[in-house]
């Protein structure tokens, strides 16, 4: 295939959409899948044909449109009307409604902040593209920035435009994605490699997953763009299996792009030629980390190694890789589009562009939303999120998963980004956001998250191993309100060395939640230990200040 | 190519090595002790036990010597309140996860987890012991896997793999509930794999490994062939 191709496909896609005066994307992204969005999408096209619509109406699953708690979500495209928590019952109205006046009761309100304040760049054609072809990402412009880096650009401008856009590591550790590039471009090597991190596990977080559900073509071309950029001829996707969509869409995917030539040899007809395969996570949390990622995909047990070296020089089989998070691959794209200093425009002076989370907890509006960097707790909480239901009281937000912290009231106003929270003792993370309020006990929360850090160490250093299991058995201990102030200094004295001493990332951040709960939250801790009670009134404890059985 | 050699700092004072050497070896050549039990020369570094942790000025890092490579001008610290503690912990960490009874073992007063706490005057630990079950494997004609004497440093996995190329050892498990299992987690006796060449048993560094008929304190490890490693494991390159 060469670029006039790409061309020719997009405009009979879009003759072929034209004839359509209505389309009707039902959300097959998981959440709306588990509301049964399936059978809605069976139902109208059943309706349509019912109705001989079937030459004026097209019906077609489309992907995530981010208000997942008010799914299944259905948009009707050219008019932009969306319609929210529809039931079978509704289709014939809908179906009705088509070029008149819209349903009113389950339409969307788009003017809500939860639409407006959003800035959507990874998220761009949200609900608007069917994920299964190849045909309507084209359409909507996909391929044209692969044309262009492959046509009109050397590498080197490729990673200049990336360097310039300002693009940080999405999957939480904010390292400049063009002075990696950069760094792989360097390295002096016959074969290379490229990794797309898809392994994403912490608790709460769900971009990742929607990401490579909706958009897995934009994930490939990302990919294809990087391989270009550092010389690279083999990819690997490494998916958790736990997303079988993704899994399922990534693999079309790139069945569909290799067919179309822009995967395989000479790639648009130019000289590049790069290969893609899919490679699953088999459930291990630490395979998010790089050099366990590496062994796992190399077929050996999935733990972390000392870095450096790192991959960058010493990757996959030795040799240099590259390894970026889904997320960040499917900025590339855009930044190449538009060039690196619009991406840089956006965003804050060292984080730029924009993040995607993932809302969860206790929270009105839980789904999935694209920010730009810098956007402040609050506004993302409360005006984005809509804030906490049942009229009960906002207690904390947790960010970066496992390996990080809550943020509480009194820091509501601080800007999201790389660096605003790190003083605040907790990181942006990967995108989780979990809300809690004053149901929640901080202590039960320090304890879920370190029993999930003692399950998922793999087990290589000490301090991980043991050390994870010690502070699980005494924060266990606490909210049985069993533990004395000695086990609380224990534990202090635990979370310090755990953190300094383990090997990788997961041991390193697994004392964060308990570090961050005991710095805002430490009255809940004497309330467990000295007066024996859980405020939140979440743990059983059993026995009061005297050791009297209640 | 030419090997460069390098200069660097520890512990203030001067001394050089070649550029790929790492900090423990060069602090060994010394005879600067750091301590160490994953690492044993001839096998691959595992960095996993992080009792060779050290401090390098310019870094908030604590790194551990038994794989960082030297660097010019390199300013290590091996003995600062802050490690000699951190490594307290360690051993201690190792006492509490699995079963150490010295007084009935028979690596006892030849095993290097008992002379690691000795060497830190650690006489009791703070840590709460968490007495876990474990079987013994004493299915082997020769040998005996006692399981609550394991420290997981992993000797026995890489010696069997990278020396004898049997690979009969490996881990099962994640965490805190890893364990050294021979083949697919059959008895040991059974195993088709093992050579029975007992490389694992003398490189153990505890009573986990140990030949069948050694009462309390009696098994002493012949390690006379740890010389032979690094030479061997050159040749197979």
């Amino acid at each position: 295939m060469i670029v006039e191709e790409l061309n020719k496909i997009a405009v009979d896609e879009r003759q072929e959409q034209a004839q359509f005066n209505h389309h009707l994307f039902v959300c097959s992204g998981t959440a709306c899948l588990s509301a049964h969005s399936d059978e809605i999408k069976i139902a109208f096209e059943h309706e349509v044909e019912q109705r001989g619509l079937g030459k004026m109406c097209a019906i077609t699953g489309g992907g995530c449109r981010g208000l997942c708690a008010k799914g299944p979500m259905v948009s009707v495209e050219p008019t932009g009307i969306l319609y929210q928590g529809v039931k079978l019952g509704d289709v014939p109205e809908i179906l009705d409604s088509l070029g008149k006046e819209p349903v009113n009761h389950l339409q969307a309100d788009l003017n809500a902040h939860f639409y407006q304040k959003q800035h959507r760049i990874v998220l761009e054609y949200s609900g608007k593209l069917d994920p299964e072809r190849i045909e309507s990402y084209i359409a909507a412009g996909g391929y044209n920035a692969l044309a262009k880096a492959l046509t009109e650009m050397t590498p080197v401008e490729v990673i200049d435009q990336v360097t310039r856009s300002g693009l940080r590591g999405r999957g939480g550790a904010g390292y400049s994605t063009g002075l990696k590039w950069n760094t792989v471009a360097k390295a002096q090597s016959a074969q290379k490699y490229i990794i797309c991190n898809g392994d994403e596990g912490d608790p709460g977080a769900f971009m990742d997953r929607s990401v490579m559900e909706d958009y897995p073509f934009r994930v490939l071309e990302g990919v294809t763009i990087a391989a270009y950029a550092v010389g690279a001829s083999q990819g690997f996707l490494y998916v958790r299996a736990e997303y079988p969509l993704a899994v399922k869409r990534l693999k079309s995917a790139i069945r569909q792009a290799e067919k179309r030539g822009l995967l395989g040899t000479s790639i648009l007809g130019t000289a590049f030629s790069f290969d893609v395969e899919i490679r699953l996570g088999a459930g291990a949390f630490v395979c998010g980390e790089e050099t366990a990622l590496i062994a796992s995909i190399e077929g050996k047990r999935g733990t972390p190694r000392p870095r450096p070296p790192f991959p960058a020089e010493h990757g996959l089989w030795g040799e240099p890789t590259l390894n970026n998070n889904v997320e960040t691959y499917a900025n590339i794209a855009p930044i190449l589009q538009n060039g690196g200093d619009w991406y840089a425009a956006i965003g804050t002076e060292k984080s730029k562009g924009t993040k995607v989370f993932a809302l969860s907890g206790r929270i009105v509006n839980t789904g999935l939303i694209e920010v730009p960097m810098g956007m402040t707790v609050r506004e993302i909480v409360e005006h984005i999120g809509g804030g906490i239901p049942d009229g009960r009281k906002f207690k904390a937000v947790q960010t970066g998963g496992p390996s990080g912290g809550c943020i509480p009231e009194q820091y509501l106003d601080t800007p999201v980004d790389y660096d605003s929270l790190l003083p605040l003792g907790t990181y942006m993370g990967s995108g989780g956001m979990i809300v809690m309020d004053d149901t929640s006990c901080m202590v039960d929360v320090a304890r879920y998250f370190m029993e999930f850090c003692m399950t998922e160490s793999c087990g290589k250093c000490v301090p991980c191993r043991v050390g994870t299991a010690h502070m699980y058995d005494l924060l266990d201990k606490i909210t049985r309100g069993e533990a004395t102030l000695g086990d609380l200094e224990l534990l202090e004295k635990l979370a310090d060395m755990v953190s300094k001493t383990s090997l990788c990332g997961l041991g390193q951040g697994a004392p964060n939640p308990v570090k961050s709960t005991l710095r805002y939250f430490r009255d809940e801790y004497l309330a467990h230990i000295v007066d024996k009670v859980c405020p939140a009134g979440v743990c059983k404890i059993h026995h009061d200040k005297e050791g009297v059985l209640q | 190519m030419t090997t460069r050699v390098l200069t660097l700092k520890i512990n203030d004072q001067e001394f050089s090595g070649r550029e790929d050497a790492t900090v423990l070896e060069v602090a060994r050549e010394h005879n600067i002790p750091i301590p160490t039990l994953c690492f044993l020369e001839g096998l691959s570094a595992l960095g996993g036990c992080r009792l060779c942790l050290v401090e390098v000025k310019g870094t908030s890092k604590l790194l551990p010597a038994c794989v960082t490579r030297i660097q010019q001008d390199m300013e290590v610290y091996t003995e600062t309140e802050q490690l000699v503690a951190y490594r307290r912990m360690i051993v201690e960490m190792l006492f509490s996860e699995g079963n150490h009874v010295c007084s009935v073992c028979v690596s006892n007063g030849h095993c290097e987890l008992q002379n690691k706490a000795q060497e830190l005057s650690i006489d009791h630990i703070l840590l709460p012991y968490r007495n876990p079950e474990r079987k013994v494997d004493a299915s082997h004609a020769l040998f005996t896997l006692d399981p609550n004497r394991c420290i997981l440093c992993t000797r026995c996995i890489r010696v069997c793999d990278e020396i004898e190329s049997a690979h009969t050892w490996d881990l099962m498990g994640r965490g805190i509930q890893s364990q050294v299992i021979s083949d697919l987690n059959q008895p040991w006796g059974e195993s088709p794999t093992c050579t029975s060449c007992s490389k694992c048993v003398h490189i153990c560094p505890t009573g986990a490994l140990f030949e069948k008929g050694k009462s309390v304190s009696e098994m002493t490890k012949r390690r006379d062939f740890l010389g032979y490693l690094s030479v061997m494991r050159e040749n197979r390159k």
